[in-house]
């Protein structure tokens, strides 16, 4: 049995097509379900089937149907050990688009979920899972913010540390403003207030997070109530300044200008207990952590050529299951038929004679089994068992 | 046995000051912190067991229940990681105060104390508990300028080298200082009903440990906030380090 994977990503497909395949979780399952012994997994980056075959070509044909387009041209195909290698740096986020995301390790456990594989396929996605899980608690390369708005928050923690009960006063109604307040909230802290140029708009965002909405001149008065101050408008002078920060006694007050210009006088940052971060120091700090990332991704792949190792052995032992259960099985048999030979015998007569010829089956096969298994763990295992089929006339039991 | 206790200690000690210069290798340092711990605690053990009484009552020997008690306490926060270069600030003085109480053999056994073994748990043991806070104190001082100032200066790696919050270590330093000060007054206390009632004059070593105990008294009384109150923090420590060290001999 072998090991088949046949999918489009962001590496070799652009989103247009992407988002053709893009399927959800119960119609990749039962894309996988009618393969057979398969799973498929689908997200915003990839749509990929992995299957317990020889032949990925049903598959394949299956996604290409899917894509109403032929997909021969830009989808990968990968067999046996370069296919649990792809699964294991997937799981483990280093075929990211971003190295180290974490959700990916739930969209894989989900596919194998709602599939529900056969034995191999089992087998191979429990490791991959574990994988992801361990290159997680071992390595460092999800820990860090990927992006502008969760580097503010995570900067905004590293100010205040539990962000739950801090106030943020959101200026602007801008994306990239209105992403970061939202992973300040998501992390406990509450949005107070929403100021905006446009009032409709700084309601209907203030409504959304729960806040209040408040004009841009009231915004000095509000300071004195804030934690964090994220400011994202369009305006074409700055909006707070030096003077305008009322003296901070026992907080910090930490200001996030994400606006071009900038919203908040670089002076403000000088004050005693104000911290300042605008969109270029962000920036910084999310390459710097993208470049930790990928320090980190190089212990990640360490890890991953583990498990190919352990894939290796595991996979190259299959080669010879087979023959060792039909050795053992035609012992066994020559054991009973031996055995039944001698008749009636007292119940104790019997139960020591099947105790000592087992004890002689299992000691005489032990060697053959493990010399077995070594040969196929160094690739040679299939003409091994090829040699003991012939030995003891098991050719009829090939499969 | 003390040979085969301190050098363990001391050579764990020693590991942890250096592996917690590495952020890869610092779960090593915090191994190193507990062998070490653990073998110390053997040696003050076994002192205790062979002495006559209260066995640290030398200036060395002293010493070398600071460094045990420093350690304790920095048991309490540094197996965090995040607390990694608190460890790259407090184990480097435990080696280097570690081998001082060593040099003035407050490592062996048979030390005869002078005074009543009460007086000296209440007097030595609070004061040296107090003073151990406030060592924990001023690292998480520094650690508060050290982030305080990667927060000013928007360093990049700000998220790649992570240190406790700014509100998380103003925080500690406060709580480490309001339950060291209680035991400093307490020992301190001891020390002048005794004088009291056995005579003698008050030497630099008690004057620089009453600054200290003004400079921590004022630093929970008017709880000064960010930089200053970390400043302080440091300020009372300078104090102690002249306390334990520089007077040493005007007292003992």
């Amino acid at each position: 049995m072998r090991l088949s994977l046949v999918g489009i990503s962001h590496h070799v497909a652009p989103v247009e097509l992407r988002e053709r395949v893009a399927l959800p979780l119960d119609r990749a399952a039962t894309l996988a379900r009618s393969l057979g012994d398969a799973v498929c997994l689908s997200t915003c980056n990839r749509t990929e089937v992995y299957v317990a075959d020889d032949d990925e070509s049903a598959a394949l044909s299956s996604l290409e149907e899917v894509a109403g387009e032929p997909l021969r041209s830009v989808a990968y195909r990968m067999h046996d050990e370069a296919a649990a290698v792809h699964l294991f740096r997937v799981s483990a986020g280093l075929d990211s688009l971003v190295p180290g995301e974490s959700e990916i390790l739930g969209q894989v456990r989900a596919a194998y979920d709602a599939a529900r594989p056969g034995p191999f396929l089992d087998r191979v996605f429990r490791q991959a899972l574990e994988l992801g899980k361990r290159v997680r608690a071992e390595t460092a390369i999800g820990e860090s913010p990927a992006s502008v708005p969760a580097a503010a928050a995570a900067l905004a923690q590293q100010v205040f540390g539990e962000l739950e009960g801090r106030r943020v006063l959101l200026i602007g109604a801008g994306r990239i403003g209105e992403l970061a307040a939202g992973s300040l909230s998501a992390r406990g802290a509450t949005i107070a207030y929403v100021a905006n140029r446009s009032a409709d708009a700084a309601r209907e965002l203030a409504s959304r997070f729960g806040g209040e909405a408040i004009t841009l001149e009231e915004v000095p008065s509000r300071l004195a109530e804030a934690d964090v101050v994220l400011s994202s408008t369009g305006a074409p002078a700055t909006l707070i300044g030096a003077a305008d920060v009322p003296a901070r006694r026992k907080q910090p007050l930490f200001f996030i200008d994400i606006a071009v210009p900038r919203d908040v006088d670089p002076a403000v940052g000088d004050l005693d207990g104000c911290y300042l971060y605008d969109i270029d120091d962000l920036e910084a700090v999310v390459a710097e952590t993208l470049a930790g990332r990928r320090a980190e991704a190089e212990r990640a792949e360490r890890l991953v050529a583990l498990e190919a190792q352990r894939f290796k052995e595991w996979r190259a032992t299959l080669d010879v299951v087979p023959a060792i259960a039909s050795l053992r099985a035609w012992a066994e048999e020559i054991r009973a038929t031996e055995l039944a030979k001698l008749g009636d015998l007292p119940d104790d007569e019997r139960r020591t004679l099947e105790a000592v010829t087992s004890q002689i089956l299992n000691k005489l096969l032990h060697l053959p089994t493990v010399r077995m298994k070594e040969a196929a763990a160094a690739n040679s295992g299939e003409q091994v068992a090829d040699v003991v089929r012939h030995l003891f006339g098991l050719e009829h039991d090939r499969r | 046995m003390p040979e085969l206790l301190f050098w363990p200690a001391l050579v764990a000690y020693g590991e942890a000051a250096v592996a917690y210069s590495s952020a890869r290798f610092s779960a090593l340092g915090t191994w190193g912190v507990r062998v070490g711990w653990l073998a110390q605690t053997a040696l003050l053990a076994f002192q205790a067991g062979r002495a006559e009484g209260f066995p640290w009552s030398s200036w060395a020997g002293s010493l070398n229940l600071f460094v045990w008690l420093v350690v304790s306490t920095y048991l309490i926060w540094g197996c965090r990681p995040r607390f990694r270069l608190l460890g790259l600030s407090v184990m480097p003085l435990v080696v280097a105060l570690f081998v001082a109480a060593r040099l003035g053999g407050g490592t062996e056994t048979g030390d005869r104390p002078h005074y009543g073994n009460l007086f000296l748990v209440v007097h030595v043991g609070c004061v040296l508990a107090a003073f151990a806070g406030f060592t924990l104190a001023a690292g998480l001082a520094g650690l508060y300028l050290l982030e305080e100032r990667r927060l000013k200066r928007r360093a990049a790696d700000i998220l790649r080298l992570r240190l406790p919050s700014l509100v998380a270590l103003e925080r500690l330093t406060k709580r480490t200082i309001a339950v060291s000060l209680p035991l400093l007054t307490l020992g301190l206390v001891a020390g002048f009903v005794r004088l009291r009632e056995h005579g003698g004059g008050v030497d630099a070593l008690m004057a620089a440990t009453l600054a200290a105990w003004a400079v921590y008294a004022i630093f929970l009384g008017v709880r000064p906030a960010g930089r200053n109150g970390a400043h302080l923090a440091i300020v009372g420590f300078v104090l102690v380090i002249v306390v334990r060290v520089a007077l040493a001999g005007t007292h003992f």
